[in-house]
């Protein structure tokens, strides 16, 4: 009987030797005639514990970690498949206080299912919502969907329900459920995560989506900066057409819903919907104005749904539990729970899902265990290149919409990204501009211009140029880009730069650059 | 305009005729012709335009605005630094400016000999294991310089 191995095929796990890990156990299994069957899992998102190995014994998974291909002879003397004695013996991956804690439902099965198999994951209580969903009205389902509060996880936060409703409402002979997997800020891989460790996931939210609203085609528009992520997908989307859980007759009920991936091309903006939907359509993604909303006029003209990967997967679990039941998570306008991803200078980085109603104190120590490098936290960047810089003074900040709005700082996509002390914020704040002016569609003239302008400006401060005149010039750059630009990435950009004045003024100064 | 050869041009003319039919084609043709010949060479420009019933302006418009889709052909191997925020935090600016040093050349640059492209990138959701890169599609993180340069030796040895 053979033993059954989990090594994670994660990007980010692979990025750190899970490939090499693999491969040497499955080498030095042959050489000692012992038979396993080597699985390659998604990442529970402990990375500081990848490469991450499971083992499956009589008394369930035991896991090891971190492994490198050097340990692996070790291991197999210890026994490990056996779940033998060694150092790196971490137990019972749920037993590890990092995961105990979490509260996993949109990743309940995230490196925890063969993210190949259609089998393995209804076993895992798969295609369970879809069941439900095909048992009720489609009106019922989006109900359902706004009942238990789900807002877009992409960033924006809008209540999925009621963007369901609205392309529910509209009469049309096509409709389409798109999924923005435009995964592009910085300190954000719960999309990649999820689409490499559990695709079906979010497979059969746009089929339940698609279902409800009476949408026949699916599109998930993916980065190309995601290759694995890719391939995952398309594996998946191949596996489930062979069940019939996507097709012409979806599980047997005389329903349609055909599923494809369209990759970007390198383009930040495209994260943007209605850029998105542009790009969708082969055309340069230059933001369109709004109304009409894309749930009225969207993809092709056409009523559009279009939802961030943990929107998406989180519908199956919802439906499977009930909306009820996912209501009862979170905090105030905050239901449900979020993937947090602790990202850059933290010791121990990685996804952290759990209701809304944490402190960043909590996630940045408690989880976090501090910066890598051991040096104090000076500022952390929620919400990608658009959010702003958080000062220490704030970490008691509770990590849902409405707090952090009210300490001018954004959710976004669940990202935190933690600078020690050495981070050089007027540096940050260049960077912001900079990125926004490599990025910018061009379409609007604050964001376009406003961007490398405000670069020069910041250059001229910090070459000692005018530096107070220059700063004052800057506040006010920043405000007509906030007022006057057609979509987020001219208006958020300067929330980076203006958190920077506001909480570290003195990095604002000139000094001599090497 | 350059013009292709025709050896690219039957490429070119292929991909569009397996892919005109599809809703929205243009990404996913150029998607292909990069996929076919490295690159998107600026004499594909017309042949795209004509397959699709689009002007050239419209194809070009479309390549240039999306980083993804180069001008040029690539050297033997790809590498792009990210340089987004969260890999800045773990130095990706000392280590852009090591990898530099050590290929000679500067972003968007190809070696001499052919054998590197470095490109900036900008995030590759590895931000829990920064600083990151992509070398021919493999994922790498924790770089340090000595690290970077025992992956460029690898790469040179293929």
């Amino acid at each position: 009987m053979s033993v059954r191995v989990y090594v994670p095929g994660d990007a980010a796990a692979t990025s750190i030797g899970a490939h090499e890990v693999a491969r040497a156990i499955a080498e030095e299994a042959a050489r000692r005639g012992a038979a396993l069957e080597l699985v390659r899992n998604g990442s529970r998102g402990a990375y500081w514990l990848e490469p991450l190995v499971e083992v499956v014994t009589a008394a369930g998974r035991v896991a090891y970690g971190p492994v490198t291909a050097a340990d692996v002879p070790a291991l197999f003397a210890a026994d490990f498949l056996k779940g033998g004695k060694h150092p790196l013996l971490l137990g019972a991956p749920d037993s590890i206080p990092w995961f105990a804690g979490q509260q996993r439902l949109t990743f309940e099965r995230v490196g925890i299912v063969d993210p190949s198999s259609v089998a393995d994951y209804v076993k895992h209580g798969g295609y369970q919502g879809l069941g439900q969903a095909l048992k009720m009205s489609g009106s019922a389902v989006v109900q359902a969907i706004t009942t238990s509060g789900l807002r877009g996880r992409g960033g924006a936060a809008f209540p999925t329900g009621i963007k369901w409703k609205t392309v529910l409402d509209q009469n049309a002979a096509q409709k389409y459920v798109t999924c923005n997997a435009d995964e592009g800020d910085s300190g954000t891989f719960s999309d990649r995560m999820l689409m490499e460790g559990d695709p079906f996931t979010l497979i059969e939210g746009m089929t339940i989506a698609a279902l409800a609203v009476g949408a026949t085609q699916g599109f998930i528009y993916l980065r190309a900066e995601y290759p694995h992520a890719y391939r995952a997908l398309r594996t998946a989307i191949a596996a489930a057409y062979q069940a019939h859980y996507l097709g012409p007759d979806v599980a047997g009920s005389g329903k349609r819903f055909d599923l494809e991936v369209r990759l970007g091309a390198g383009a930040y903006i495209c994260g943007e919907e209605t850029s998105m939907l542009e790009s969708l359509e082969g055309k340069r993604g230059e933001v369109r104005v709004r109304p009409p909303l894309p749930a009225i006029k969207g993809l092709f003209g056409q009523p559009t749904i279009v939802n961030n990967v943990v929107t998406l997967s989180t519908v199956p679990w919802i439906l499977a539990h009930g909306a009820e039941a996912y209501a009862n998570f979170g905090t105030g306008k905050s239901r449900g729970t979020l993937p947090i991803q602790l990202a850059g200078n933290i010791k121990r980085g990685g996804l952290v899902e759990r209701a809304f109603g944490l402190s960043l104190r909590e996630l940045l120590y408690d989880y976090g265990g501090g910066s890598a490098t051991g040096r104090p936290i000076r500022a952390v960047q929620i919400g990608g290149p658009l959010g702003a810089y958080v000062p220490p003074s704030q970490f008691d900040t509770l990590v849902d919409y409405e707090a952090l709005s009210a300490v001018g700082a954004l959710l976004g996509h669940g990202g935190i990204v933690v600078f020690d002390d050495t981070v050089d914020m007027a540096r940050m704040a260049r960077y912001a501009m900079e990125f926004c002016a490599i990025e910018s569609c061009g379409k609007c003239t604050p964001c376009r211009i406003g961007s490398t302008r405000g670069v020069e400006v910041i250059d001229r401060i910090l070459a000692g140029t005018d530096g107070e005149r220059n700063v004052r010039l800057l506040e006010e750059l920043c405000d007509t880009m906030v007022q006057g630009s057609l979509c987020g990435l001219g208006g958020m950009a300067p929330f980076p730069v203006q958190s920077a004045l506001k909480h570290f003024r003195e990095d604002f100064r000139a000094r001599t650059r090497q | 305009m350059l013009t292709l050869n025709s050896d690219d041009t039957a490429t070119v003319r292929r991909i569009v005729a397996e892919l005109k039919s599809r809703p929205g084609p243009l990404l996913e043709v150029l998607h292909a012709v990069q996929a076919a010949l490295g690159y998107v060479p600026e004499g594909a420009v017309p042949v795209v335009a004509e397959g699709l019933n689009l002007s050239r302006a419209e194809v070009h418009g479309v390549v240039t605005f999306y980083h993804y889709f180069r001008h040029q052909a690539p050297g033997t191997h790809t590498v792009s630094l990210c340089q987004a925020e969260a890999c800045q935090s773990r130095g990706a600016e000392a280590l852009a400016l090591h990898a530099r040093a050590r290929l000679g050349i500067d972003f968007h640059g190809t070696t001499p000999d052919g054998r590197f492209t470095l490109e900036p990138i900008y995030c590759l959701g590895n931000c829990a294991c920064s600083p990151a890169a992509l070398i021919d599609g493999e994922l790498h993180g924790r770089l340090t310089p000595e690290r970077f340069d025992a992956l460029i030796a690898e790469q040179g040895k293929r």
